[in-house]
């Protein structure tokens, strides 16, 4: 487990240097995760238990990483902005509609694509 | 001594309140609603934030405090890629759909978000940080930076629609009857980024799969593509 918490702090220094270095307007831990995908999708042996270990424990807590993030919602409200109420109702109904019409538009896509290869879903 | 200490604290503080949130989100499951609305990423910063504001301590103070779990956010992200790597066998059947959706689904989380605060009269600037809500956390404030957008209110929109995405979806879903769990995760990556994502990852292994897919896709694309939409909207 501490050797696959090493590798994902490796990834993690790669992804921030080539962030940093490249200008790109993508993170580094995204720029990581996509760099550590590809390397995984490229070796050739089998994921090591530790990794997958380290990688478990990590992904089994990611709510409570992000607490300290939600807590500085409660802190907006010092900003001055009048428009709060316009800013929730926008979120809210933006959000839920997205969902649903994303939701039904992959089910009606997969649906289709089943029907022209119905051996590749299985 | 009190200098000293108060660290340690406030970072107890969160540790305590998210043990708090897990047990009484723990003891609800049994109805689902209700342990919708008492999920732990609702209850523990309303903890948090009732504490702090009870014994006077600014949010930057928290914050610095913390500072350490917001670093194992980067590495949780970098973790995502195992995952990714064990379901993709379920990911590459699907190339066509899952594009689709996602440039859909992408696009569309901004355009509803923008047309509708341009109905009730939002200004430009909450316009321009309202943008990039979808996205998960580091890519938005990235993104309003390069817009001239608020980063601080862009935050707290980005942090909200995760949270509402998180606590919402799986009920819509429920109603919805939409039961794939590649459904779900995909539509919670796509709307509601890392939040989203960690509550995908208690649907099931592959929910969560497709969630860190949709997060990094989106992320990615919203990242090129919305500054451009941006400066072609706003001149």
């Amino acid at each position: 487990m501490l050797k696959g918490l090493l590798v994902l702090l490796l990834f993690q220094g790669i992804g921030e240097a080539t962030s940093h270095y490249s200008g790109l307007p993508i993170p580094g831990p995204v720029i990581g995760m996509i760099l550590l995908f590809i390397y995984l999708q490229l070796s050739r042996s089998e994921l090591s238990i530790g990794l997958g270990d380290a990688a478990h424990f990590m992904i089994r807590w990611l709510s409570l990483l992000f607490v300290p993030a939600c807590v500085g919602f409660f802190f907006l409200i010092k900003i001055p902005n009048k428009q709060w109420v316009a800013v929730t109702g926008v979120i809210v109904i933006s959000t839920l509609v997205t969902m649903i019409i994303t939701a039904f538009l992959m089910k009606y896509l997969m649906a289709k694509s089943k029907r022209f290869k119905p051996k590749a879903e299985q | 001594m009190v200098e000293i200490i108060t660290p340690v604290l406030l970072l107890m503080l969160t540790f305590f309140a998210f043990s708090l949130a897990f047990w009484l989100y723990r003891i609800s499951k049994s109805r689902p609603i209700i342990s919708s609305l008492f999920h732990p990423l609702v209850t523990a910063p309303i903890l948090v934030s009732a504490v702090l504001l009870l014994i006077n301590i600014d949010y930057s103070d928290y914050r610095k405090a913390n500072q350490p779990l917001f670093f194992l956010l980067g590495t949780a992200t970098v973790a995502l890629a195992i995952p990714l790597h064990q379901q993709f066998h379920h990911i590459r059947n699907l190339t066509k759909p899952l594009l689709l959706t996602l440039v859909f689904g992408a696009s569309f989380a901004v355009i509803s978000a923008l047309s509708i605060a341009w109905v009730l009269g939002a200004t430009p600037e909450t316009l321009i940080s309202l943008a990039p809500k979808s996205v998960t956390t580091p890519v938005a404030l990235g993104i309003a930076e390069k817009i001239n957008g608020e980063p601080a209110l862009t935050a707290g929109i980005v942090v909200f629609t995760g949270v509402i995405g998180a606590i919402f979806g799986p009920l819509l879903f429920r109603w919805l009857g939409i039961s794939d769990d590649r459904i779900k995760g995909f539509v919670l990556g796509i709307c509601a980024h890392g939040v989203g994502t960690a509550r995908a990852f208690e649907i099931s292994g592959k929910c969560g799969a497709f969630s860190s897919l949709g997060l990094g896709l989106t992320g990615a694309i919203t990242a090129i593509i919305l500054p451009w939409i941006i400066i072609y909207t706003f001149r």
